[in-house]
């Protein structure tokens, strides 16, 4: 990007009335990989890539559980996130603590964007490198929101943010219009198809995305592994060789279960991992 | 000049009594459902029994079919409103301890929880008389009996209330709890089935109402235990069942008087 004199400071306006620190902590987020959102009438999808920094490690974490009604994917610096998401699940406990019901979803995206505004005015502090999707579900229906660090946030339909996005963003603006009144397991594959979209070519597999829902009677649950690898054979996505794939997948979901084990909803057949309790219903 | 005394107390009793009773693979939990203040009754419908814990989960691998659940229930009577409290409090550290951690609490760690929950207001404390029955990592039941500070205990049975002074030396008597000066210590879980302990939690229900003004339940025709409880009036005897097949609940009607 360029060096401007004025991009010292998040406090230092240009004279072109931009404040440089807060467009450079947006470009954090376009550097994360990607994550996407689509919503029909009743249920909320989250979907994201999962890359590894190498075979060794595991996975960053991207999508969080907030609450049984709200999640959030996230991309950017991933330390960010995590920090705003204990925030948020800290605001649905106290507010049902208090309140006895659930947090509306347009609240608690207003208190983070607020957050997140307060960080863009500090001489002494940083935006929040991160961009979220928070889907939730309230009394008003179904709702995906988009939190950037420089304290907006806007309500979409479907969206994706992080690298690549655009190439799954085309793809939704292109089936958008059937999104509200979809099925849920057409929105899932809707989402599989556009996390698709951003591998550019790379093979569609369960241990490389992990996908979300949240509905009307059901509350933020991840899909595990075997499912979505069902999801993906069902939708011929996984390109040639389909039986193989098969196996793949299998081989797949045994290795990655060991990367993954934290994630997963106890879909590690290992005898160790059941005392790790990767098999809690509160998986997040 | 004599000291003056405070006209106003922050605290109430509203009554009642528990029972929690540990088997080898259940809990039997139960209170009454007489709500009083002084010699009044605020409702007779009033559920003094609160699901902290309650998660199954069966996995399968290779060569071990592992059951993990956890199950945990309180019991708790003295000052409804600070039960309450103490309910959702806990109830909010559960949420976040999941978040924490990517799994539910077992029961003793809820057990601890609540001790430091309770000792946490050593100074104005929570006027609440707890039981907490519930299974344990392997499916044994285990109850654990606290006074109102947080001091609490791992036992085989235990009652707390106002009918408590009835109903504990007809459990001892009953139970045959062994001496906790015994070492090593010896495993305080009774040895009855399932349903001799529900049996057993009714009879001393139904006569620590005959002498304790403030436990009540009231002798109904049973049949109409199916209908609205709501439908029904009296004090009943609520119960909760846990086992390896899930969470059960009972009613049983005593006297209105």
């Amino acid at each position: 990007m360029f060096r401007n004199q004025y991009d010292t400071d998040v406090t230092t306006w240009s004279p072109a009335g931009r404040l440089f620190q807060v467009e450079y902590a947006m470009e954090a987020v376009k550097q994360g990989s990607a994550a996407i959102g689509l919503r029909s009438k009743t249920h909320v999808v989250l979907a994201c890539v999962n890359k590894a920094n190498s075979e060794l490690s595991s996975h960053q974490k991207k999508i969080f559980k907030v609450d049984d009604h709200i999640g959030v994917a996230i991309a950017g610096l991933t330390a960010d996130g995590r920090v705003l998401s204990r925030y948020m699940r800290s605001e649905c406990i106290n507010y049902s603590f208090t309140y006895e019901s659930p947090l509306p979803v347009g609240r608690l995206v207003v208190q983070l964007a607020d957050k997140a505004q307060v960080c863009t005015q500090r001489s002494w502090k940083r935006p929040y490198g991160v961009g979220l999707l928070v889907a939730g579900l309230d009394e008003s229906g179904a709702h995906l929101y988009y939190n950037c660090p420089s304290g907006n946030y806007f309500e979409y339909q479907a969206f994706a943010i992080g690298s690549r996005s655009q190439a799954a963003k085309t793809y939704l603006e292109r089936r958008f219009g059937t999104f509200q009144n979809s099925s849920r397991e057409d929105l899932i594959k809707d989402a599989l198809f556009a996390i698709r979209e951003t591998l550019q070519g790379e093979k569609l597999k369960s241990s490389i995305c992990t996908v979300t829902v949240l509905g009307v009677g059901e509350p933020f649950h991840i899909l595990d592994q075997e499912t979505v690898q069902g999801l993906i054979n069902a939708f011929e996505m996984a390109g040639e060789e389909a039986p193989a794939a098969d196996q793949g997948a299998a081989g797949e979901e045994g290795a990655a279960g060991e990367v993954v084990a934290a994630a997963e909803e106890g879909a590690a057949p290992e005898e160790g991992a059941a005392t790790e309790e990767g098999a809690a219903p509160m998986d997040i | 000049m004599t000291k003056q005394q405070a006209n106003w107390s922050p605290y109430d009793n509203n009554g009642g009594s528990c029972v929690a009773i540990a088997g080898a693979d259940y809990c039997v939990i139960a209170a009454d459902t007489r709500m009083s203040t002084g010699y009044n009754i605020l409702t007779r419908d009033y559920s003094k029994i609160c699901k902290l814990l309650f998660y199954e989960s069966s996995l399968a691998c290779t060569f071990v079919q592992l059951v993990v659940s956890r199950k945990c229930v309180m019991a708790s009577s003295g000052f409804q409103a600070d039960v309450r409290a103490l309910q959702k409090h806990l109830a909010a550290r559960h949420l976040i301890y999941q978040h924490q951690h990517n799994k539910q609490m077992s029961c003793p760690a809820m057990a601890q929880l609540l001790s430091n929950t309770l000792y946490y207001k050593r100074f104005f404390p929570y006027y609440s008389f707890n039981v907490l029955g519930g299974l344990d990592n392997e499916g044994k039941g285990c109850v654990f009996t606290y006074d109102a500070v947080g001091s609490y205990e791992k036992v085989g049975y235990s009652s707390q209330g106002s009918g408590s002074t009835l109903i504990m030396p007809f459990l001892d008597n009953q139970l045959k709890s062994p001496s906790p000066l015994l070492l090593p210590a010896l495993d305080a879980v009774t040895p009855l089935s399932e349903p001799e302990a529900v049996d057993l939690v009714k009879t001393v229900f139904a006569s620590a109402t005959e002498r304790d003004i403030y436990t009540v339940v009231h002798p109904f025709n049973t049949a109409l235990s199916n209908f609205s409880l709501d439908v029904l009036q009296g004090d009943k005897l609520e119960i909760v069942i846990l086992n390896a097949s899930g969470i059960r609940r009972e009613y049983m009607d005593l006297r209105k008087d």
